[in-house]
């Protein structure tokens, strides 16, 4: 069978690939998304919620942008919860427990109905290259389909094992088996490869938990949708229910250690810190005799719950002795067993900061296939990698994430700048700039880019036009008021009596101020919409921060606009110590501020690659 | 990197002369002079030879192997006879070569920083620890040379990092068992850190004193002897003495080794009401300088009238003139009572250098103080608003102030005492 060719093919129907495929479409390209089955498209393998701190700006920033995870979290959304509701704005993150069903039927609508997605059922067995890159992908019924770029969103795929006690089974998740072929490429190329390891807990049949004695966590009752474009509620809102290890669970995990996958010396790979399995837990934390455990509805129709904080790999039988351990837990049925789960990631600091590898021109990575772990950092890649595909298979100018700018930012630089040392996830304090890198204003810092790109459609345009306009007629009011200390404590403001007029901006920024409370001052703030006027409250209260740290970043501008050509020769710099100069080799960063950001790398070792660079420099003059 | 070389002894004659060869071609150098060189980290005797074979000296020369040398880079030593002209005729060999160049000031330690031999701090105590003249100086110096500053920065920037974990795991894991209200810790985290930086910052103060010389002011009524007492203290007639008042106008410096610390005595004029242009000048120029110098000394008269800008600002006072009076006071003419006087002086001194900590320069001074402002801003944030995002930007900030001092703080080290502090994972 003979394919059409393609711009961009992205491999891998996951949060990465329709994330990529959907912004190759986006961005123009001719785009063919390959999974083995469409009912794959969407799927949620690990806990059923979308969003947390880091996370949900990450999704936040994919929606601005344009992409899909947003709407889809949005359409599947039955348990909304802002973290940090009572902390500042900068640092609060949007979450939600979703439905999979709805989720995945959100998912697979809107790439069923793309122009420019063509959807291909079937299993990617090689990647085609000619003299310079990458030509397309062979699939396992040996037909080929040509493209100018490659997406590759594989997941786990690289030599996964699954591991419950003593039996490993192969294969990238519960059901699937593990692509040999593809690997195989993969492995002939020599790239730097790590493993890594991640748990689940096992699933748990709703309808034999004994809700009645435990605890509940409500949903928000004034939710905080992820896009940008979302203005109500679409799915009935649940709540999860709260229960406990205690002494006795705990006691069986101890004796069943030496059983454990992870404590029998079974597994090589590096897990994540923040996300321990229950047996990490009780050996590394032994004083605490007491873990949380979050009873997550999978679904409004679902009957599978998924008990967020004992993912394990102990042996099956051990697992239900220590479920049963546990309050309310005590008839629970087990429907599939917790597992951990292996794999080879490739290390992201040989990819471009298009996610593109270095070695294959052509060929781009995104999701956990890069070390990172989590839907929300998958799909931000995935976007990431699409749009660079895209632009790239269309001979258009690339785009670069800056640290400053996004959390996508973030994440690329550190991915390709520093690696990853355990499955990588985001968090706010990732962000430098975190104080300027809000949820609620991402659309203001990616939407303009978006638009210029030609990645939004018309309605996401008129929003974000409408927003920006009622804001501007908003600053503009504040920034004409002024008041002084006198006038401002006639209506009931208190600053300091140190005679110096005050803009509207300033007296926003006072802790308890609003909008409200400046109307008598100025009357048109009357007319402003409780979101405008909630928007330039949070504005107000970090401009000072903002301002600073926009100084301190000129330092760093410097830095960044310091270029490192791709032959820079580190090898003839005397004084680099074997160790940086062959991580430099390895990251080849693409400006100073890059270099400066790899790990381990010293103000000495900087200063002795600026002055190569200005005698390259005079050389070349 | 250009190889360099340089005479590291002082120019001049000598017993020996060494000159310091450092970069890729020390050792090609150290052969086309003296035929070969030891193997690294030996030592042999060998001719210094010119191109046109003649014998310039018999060296002892050393071979360091980079990157174990001083610089980290290959160095050759040539340890010749400290005579004027082997040194020249050995420098012009080296030049002709072709294969290295003069070395400019304090090229070799900073070859040293580049390749990580030293930090900066190190560099700091290492140029002071060449201009030390006293003991207090070899000591304070050498403190900071052999890593101490590196070590208590590291301490105190633990400290930093330990406010910054709690602070972020109640920001970036809320929704985890981590405890709520981290405000005490962290105010007491931010009390001990400012409380250190303050010593820290003060001692610095008292630490540039001990480099640069402590200032005794010595002051009195006109004729009261402090010329007199400056000359003693100096052994030699610096000053000029008359019996006739106001005779000093200007003031006058005698450097001295008091216990090992570097003082500067001044003899001030003699101050009284007067009319004269000259004189009251002097008396003007001998308040500034008294109110400016570490100490004052006074040489107490019947007649002295206490000027108000040193009201409750003298530090040691003596009788004048103890020859005349035998009222067991202080006398340059018979030497009586000065040698109490250098004592209690150096009491006093010794005492303030006791608050001197690691920090010496300004450049640590500064980070050390935009750090403490920094974790200060924050504990007020916290105490106000309790904004634990803007309370953690300032301790982060606080942090990278630090940084100036000795180096990088990374979010894995936040992130990484939060994962061995709380069990976070749900």
């Amino acid at each position: 069978m003979k394919h059409p060719d393609f711009d961009v093919v992205v491999v891998g129907g996951g949060h990465a690939g329709v994330e990529a495929a959907d912004a190759a479409r986006r961005a123009g390209a001719r785009t063919a998304l390959i999974t083995l089955r469409r009912a794959d498209l969407g799927v949620m393998s690990c806990n059923p919620a979308i969003g947390g701190l880091g996370k949900g700006h990450l999704v936040r920033e994919i929606d601005a942008l344009g992409g899909i995870m947003g709407r889809a979290a949005d359409a599947s959304g039955i348990q909304y919860r802002l973290l940090n509701r009572r902390k500042g704005a900068a640092v609060q993150g949007p979450r939600t427990q979703s439905d999979r069903a709805l989720y995945a039927a959100a998912i697979q609508a809107h790439v069923g109905g793309c122009d420019g997605l063509e959807l291909i059922e079937g299993e990617v067995a090689d990647i085609v290259l000619n003299g310079e890159g990458v030509a397309g992908v062979r699939l396992a019924d040996d037909s080929e389909v040509c493209a100018k770029a490659v997406v590759l969103t594989t997941g786990t795929f690289l030599r996964g094992i699954i591991h419950i006690g003593d039996r490993k089974i192969e294969g990238g998740r519960m059901g699937d088996r593990p692509s040999v072929a593809l690997a195989n490429r993969m492995e002939g190329m020599n790239l730097p490869m790590g493993r890594l390891k991640t748990g689940t807990p096992p699933r748990i049949r709703s309808s034999s938990i004994n809700w009645d004695v435990l605890d509940e966590q409500k949903a928000d009752e004034d939710p905080t949708f992820f896009s940008f474009l979302t203005t109500k509620v679409q799915a009935r809102q649940v709540a999860c229910g709260i229960t406990h290890t205690n002494a006795t669970t705990h006691e069986i995990i101890q004796a069943n250690l030496g059983r454990s996958a992870m404590y029998g010396g079974m597994i090589e790979g590096a897990g994540p810190r923040y996300c321990p399995s229950i047996e990490d837990k009780v050996v590394r934390f032994a004083d605490k005799d007491s873990h949380q455990i979050f009873l997550e509805p999978e679904g409004l129709t679902s009957d599978v719950v998924y008990p967020n904080g004992i993912s394990t790999s102990l042996p099956e039988d051990v697992q239900h002795a220590y479920v049963h351990s546990i309050v309310g837990l005590e008839e629970a049925e087990i429907l599939q067993p917790g597992y951990a789960i292996e794999y080879d990631y490739v290390d992201p600091t040989c990819l471009t900061t298009q996610l593109e590898l270095r070695a294959c021109p052509g060929l781009y990575l995104a999701g956990q296939i890069n070390g990172t772990t989590g839907y929300e950092e998958a799909a931000a890649q995935g976007l990431v990698a699409g749009l660079a595909a895209s632009l790239s298979a269309q001979e258009r100018d690339e785009v670069q994430f800056s640290r400053r700018e996004s959390y996508i930012g973030v994440m690329i630089d550190d991915l390709t700048t520093r690696g990853v040392a355990e499955p990588y996830r985001m968090f706010t304090s990732r962000a430098e700039y975190r104080l300027s890198l809000r949820a609620d204003n991402a659309d203001e810092r990616l939407t303009p880019l978006a638009m210029e790109l030609g990645l939004v459609d018309e309605e996401r345009c008129h929003v974000f036009e409408v927003k920006a306009e009622r804001l501007e007629k908003g600053r503009g009011i504040l920034g004409s008021l002024t008041a002084t200390p006198k006038q401002a404590s006639r209506v009931g403001i208190a600053v300091n009596e140190d005679g110096k007029r005050r803009t509207g901006m300033e007296l926003l920024a006072f802790p308890d101020i609003q909008i409200g409370d400046l109307v008598a001052l100025a009357p048109e703030l009357a007319k402003l919409d409780a979101a405008t006027a909630r928007q330039l409250k949070i504005e107000a209260t970090y401009a000072t921060y903002v301002a600073r740290q926009k100084k301190d970043a000129e330092a760093i501008d410097r830095d960044e606009a310091k270029k490192i050509p791709p032959e820079f020769p580190y090898t003839d710099v005397i004084g680099l110590s074997n160790e940086l100069r062959s991580k430099l080799l390895r990251v080849q960063p693409g400006t100073l501020g890059q270099a400066g950001r790899i790990d381990g790398m010293t103000p000495a070792a900087l200063a002795l690659i600026l002055t190569k660079l200005r005698q390259l420099d005079r050389m070349s003059a | 990197m250009q190889t360099i070389f340089a005479l590291a002894t002082a120019r001049g004659k000598a017993g020996v002369a060494i000159i310091r060869v450092s970069g890729p071609d020390a050792k090609e150098i150290g052969i086309a002079l003296c035929g070969s060189v030891p193997e690294a980290g030996r030592h042999g005797v060998r001719n210094v030879v010119s191109r046109d074979g003649e014998v310039l000296d018999q060296a002892l020369v050393l071979f360091f192997e980079g990157p174990r040398s001083f610089t980290g880079e290959d160095v050759v030593e040539l340890h010749l006879h400290g005579s004027i002209a082997v040194i020249q005729a050995v420098e012009r060999q080296i030049t002709a070569s072709g294969l290295a160049r003069p070395a400019e000031a304090g090229e070799f330690t900073k070859r040293a920083l580049l390749n990580d031999r030293l930090d900066l701090a190190q560099v700091e105590g290492l140029g002071d620890l060449v201009e030390a003249e006293t003991e207090a100086q070899r000591v304070q110096a050498q403190r900071v040379f052999s890593g101490e500053m590196f070590e208590k920065m590291s301490r105190l920037r633990d400290l930093g990092i330990r406010a910054a974990a709690l602070l972020t795991a109640t920001i970036d894991f809320a929704d985890e068992e981590v405890p709520v209200d981290v405000m005490p810790e962290v105010i007491d985290l931010i009390d001990i850190l400012s409380k250190k930086l303050t010593e820290e910052i003060d001692g610095s103060f008292v630490a540039e004193r001990v480099r640069e010389g402590f200032e005794v002011a010595i002051i009195g009524a006109p004729n009261a002897g402090k010329s007199t007492l400056l000359n003693a203290l100096a052994g030699r007639e610096i000053a000029i003495t008359s019996s006739v008042a106001g005779t000093t106008r200007d003031v006058i410096e005698a450097r001295l080794d008091v216990g090992g610390l570097a003082v500067t005595f001044l003899d001030t004029a003699g101050l009284r009401e007067t009319d004269d242009q000259v004189e009251s000048i002097g008396v003007g120029r001998a308040i500034e300088r008294a109110l400016a110098a570490d100490l004052r000394v006074l040489l107490e008269t019947d007649d002295f009238v206490m000027p108000p800008e040193l009201l409750d600002k003298i530090d040691l006072r003596y009788g004048a003139k103890a020859d005349a009076t035998g009222s067991g006071g202080v006398s340059g003419v018979t030497g009586e009572g000065v040698d109490r006087l250098i004592a209690d002086v150096s009491e006093v001194l010794v005492k303030r250098v006791a608050q001197v900590k690691t920090a010496i320069s300004s450049r640590q001074r500064d980070g050390m103080s935009r750090a403490r402002s920094e974790f200060l801003e924050a504990a007020s944030v916290l105490y106000s608003t309790r904004e634990s995002e803007i309370a953690a930007q300032h301790v982060q900030d606080g942090l990278r102030a630090l940084d100036s001092v000795i180096g990088r703080v990374d979010v894995e080290n936040i992130l990484g005492e939060i994962f061995s502090r709380f069990c976070i994972g749900k």
